[in-house]
C-alpha cells in the first residue's frame, strides 16, 4: 500500500471515485497530485464534486453512512484510508464555507479546540504559546489579544474565519482544506484572507474550493477544473488560465456556464 | 376586499373570545377562592391541616403543595436519564436511521396512551411488584404515583429534547469531526454544550406536565390528606385531591379547593413561562 514517499507531492490522489447512492457517482475516477507548499484551487461549476473531493481528503466525506468510496488517496505515500481518521485529521485539517467557531467557547478555547475535544491536556504555558502563534499566523493577534477570554461569536465574519483557520492550524497541520473560504464574508474580509492564504502556504499545503475564478486566479499555484464529477484539467494556474486544453474548460472560464 | 375584511374580523373575534374566556377563568377562580384566603389569609398556604368536620372545620393547601412538588421533582429525578439518553439515540447517535424512526414512533405511542390506562396499568401491574419488593404494603404512595408521573413524562421530555439536540447545526458537529474529534467526544463537546439550556428546557416543561397530571395520580398516590411522611408513603396532590374531593364539596371547603386549583394553576403557568422562555433564547 505505500509508495516511495514523494518529496514534491504531500497528496495523491489515484482512480479516486465517490458515489453518495450506489452508482451515482459525485467524483468519477479523478487522478491528481498536490504539490507541497503550494496553493491548490479547484474550480468548477456547482454540484461538480469539488466539495466531495476535498471533503474525501480528510475522510470527511465518510460521515456519510452510504457513501462508497473506490480508489486511494496517499499523503506523503501512505494511504489515508489505512490511518486512523484522528490522525489523518490532525495532519490535515479543514476550514469550512461558513465559519463556524464554537458558541460556547471563548476565542483562546475556540483556537485550542483540537487538543480539548481530544482530551489532551497540556501546561497552561504551552497552551497559551499554541494560542499566541495561531492567532499570529492568521493575523488576528493584534485584533483579539485583549478580548480571548469572550466569546468567538462576537468577532465580525472575517474575523471569525481567521480564527477558524487559527483553530484548524493550531495542530499544525501538512495540509489545510478549504471550501469556498470565503464566499460569505464581504470583500475586505475575503482579501485579507486571500492575504493570510498567501502568507499560510510557507508553511502548509493549501487545496482551496473556490467558485470564484478570479480568486483562483489570483492566489492559487495550481489549478484542477472540475465538470459533473471528472477531473477535466489540471496543472498550473497560469497555463490552465491562459491556455485551457479542454473545452470544457474554456467554456467555463469564459463563462459559458457555472 | 371585503372578503379580507369579514376574515379579519372573525379572525379577531375568535382570538378575543380566547381571552375573554381565559380572564374569566382565572377571574371564576380568583372569585372563588377569596373566602378561603378571606378566612385564612396566608395562612392558608402554609398550613397543612385539613379537616373537614362540621364545626371544626380547617383547610390547609400546604400537605398537597408538598405532594405536588415531592412527586413532581422525583417524577423528573427518574425521567431525566431515561428521557436524556433517549433523545441522544433518536437525534444524534442513530439519527436518520430505520431503528431512531422507530423508536421515535414509540415514544409518540407512549404520548398518546390516556392518563387513565397509565393509572390502571399502575394500579394492577406496577403496585403488586413494588408490594412484592416488601418496601410498601399496599403499594399505594408517594413512590408509585412518582413512577407512573415519570413513565408519563418521559415521552414528551425525549420528543422535546430530540428536537433540541437535532437542532444543533451539523456545520459546528463537522467542525470538530475535522478536528479529530471522536463520535463520543463530539456529542460530549460540541452537541451537549450546544443543546444544553434547550434539553433543560425541555425537562422544566415535563415538570409542567408532571405538576397538573391529575388521574394516575389519584388512583396510586393514596389519598391522604396529610403531610407526606415519607417514599412510600400516602399523601395527596393539589390536583388529586380536588379530583376526589369537589363532588362532596361546598361553602368553605369548596373554596378551598377552587384555591388550591388557582395556585395549582399559578404554579404550572410559572414553571411553563420558565421553560417557554429558555427555549426561546435557545432557539
Ligand atoms: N449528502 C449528500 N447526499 C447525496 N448527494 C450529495 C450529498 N452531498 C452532495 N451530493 C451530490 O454530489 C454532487 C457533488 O456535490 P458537491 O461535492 O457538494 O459539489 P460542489 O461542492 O462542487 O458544489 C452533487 O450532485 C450533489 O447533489
Ligand atoms: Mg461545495
Amino acid at each position: 500500500m505505500n509508495d516511495t514517499p514523494d518529496s514534491e507531492h504531500v497528496l495523491t490522489i489515484k482512480e479516486l471515485s465517490i458515489a453518495y447512492e450506489p452508482g451515482r457517482y459525485a467524483v468519477n475516477d479523478v487522478s491528481a497530485a498536490i504539490r507541497r507548499n503550494s496553493i491548490t484551487a479547484i474550480m468548477g461549476p456547482s454540484g461538480c464534486g469539488k466539495s466531495t473531493l476535498l471533503r474525501a481528503m480528510n475522510r470527511m466525506h465518510e460521515l456519510y453512512p452510504n457513501i462508497e468510496t473506490k480508489g486511494d488517496i496517499l499523503l506523503d505515500g501512505q494511504s489515508i484510508f489505512s490511518m486512523s481518521v484522528i490522525e489523518l485529521r490532525r495532519k490535515v485539517g479543514m476550514v469550512f464555507q461558513r465559519p463556524n467557531p464554537f458558541p460556547n467557547m471563548t476565542i483562546y478555547e475556540n483556537v485550542v479546540a483540537g487538543f480539548s475535544l481530544n482530551d489532551i491536556r497540556m501546561k497552561k504555558s504551552q497552551r497559551d504559546d499554541i494560542v499566541e502563534e495561531a492567532l499570529r499566523n492568521v493575523a488576528l493577534w493584534d485584533e483579539v489579544k485583549e478580548s480571548l477570554y469572550r466569546k468567538g461569536t462576537f468577532l465580525s465574519g472575517g474575523q471569525q474565519q481567521r480564527l477558524c483557520v487559527a483553530r484548524a492550524i493550531a495542530f499544525n497541520p501538512e495540509v489545510l482544506l478549504l471550501d469556498e473560504p470565503t464566499s460569505a464574508l464581504d470583500p475586505v474580509a475575503t482579501s485579507k484572507i486571500e492575504d493570510l492564504l498567501g502568507e499560510l502556504k510557507k508553511k502548509y499545503t493549501l487545496v482551496l474550493v473556490t467558485h470564484n475564478m478570479s480568486q483562483a486566479a489570483r492566489i492559487s499555484d495550481d489549478s484542477m477544473f472540475m465538470y459533473l464529477g471528472e477531473l477535466v484539467e489540471s496543472g498550473r494556474t497560469e497555463i490552465l488560465f491562459t491556455n485551457p486544453k479542454d473545452s470544457r474548460t474554456e467554456a467555463y472560464l469564459t463563462g459559458k456556464f457555472g | 376586499m371585503a372578503g379580507d375584511r369579514i376574515t379579519k374580523a372573525l379572525l379577531f373575534i375568535s382570538s378575543l373570545t380566547i381571552l375573554l374566556l381565559s380572564a374569566g377563568i382565572i377571574l371564576s377562580l380568583a372569585g372563588g377562592a377569596v373566602p378561603a384566603f378571606k378566612e385564612y389569609g396566608i395562612g392558608f398556604i402554609t398550613s397543612t391541616k385539613w379537616n373537614p368536620t362540621a364545626g371544626s372545620e380547617e383547610y390547609g393547601a400546604m400537605s398537597f403543595i408538598a405532594g405536588t412538588v415531592i412527586t413532581s421533582i422525583l417524577a423528573l429525578i427518574i425521567c431525566i436519564p431515561m428521557a436524556f439518553s433517549t433523545s441522544l439515540f433518536i437525534a444524534e447517535y442513530y439519527r436518520g436511521t430505520r431503528t431512531a424512526g422507530i423508536l421515535r414512533s414509540l415514544v409518540d405511542l407512549l404520548a398518546g396512551i390516556p392518563s387513565i390506562v397509565y393509572g390502571f396499568w399502575g394500579f394492577y401491574a406496577l403496585r403488586p411488584l413494588l408490594v412484592s419488593t416488601g418496601l410498601t404494603d399496599q403499594g399505594f404512595g408517594i413512590f408509585t404515583a412518582s413512577l407512573v408521573l415519570a413513565i408519563m413524562i418521559v415521552p414528551y421530555a425525549t420528543s422535546l429534547s430530540a428536537e433540541i439536540i437535532s437542532m444543533v447545526p451539523s456545520e459546528l458537529k463537522e467542525a470538530a469531526y475535522s478536528l479529530g474529534a471522536t463520535r463520543r467526544e463530539v456529542i460530549f463537546h460540541v452537541v451537549i454544550p450546544s443543546a444544553r439550556s434547550g434539553i433543560i428546557a425541555s425537562f422544566i416543561l415535563a415538570l409542567g406536565r408532571a405538576l397538573g397530571e391529575t388521574m394516575a395520580v389519584t388512583m396510586l398516590i393514596g389519598n391522604a390528606n396529610i403531610m407526606p411522611r415519607g417514599l412510600f408513603a400516602p399523601g395527596n396532590t393539589m390536583a388529586s385531591v380536588i379530583a376526589n374531593q369537589f363532588g362532596e364539596a361546598d361553602g368553605l371547603k369548596m373554596s378551598a379547593l377552587i384555591a388550591i386549583g388557582l395556585l395549582l394553576f399559578l404554579i404550572t403557568a410559572l414553571v411553563n413561562a420558565l421553560g417557554k422562555m429558555i427555549i426561546k433564547r435557545f432557539a
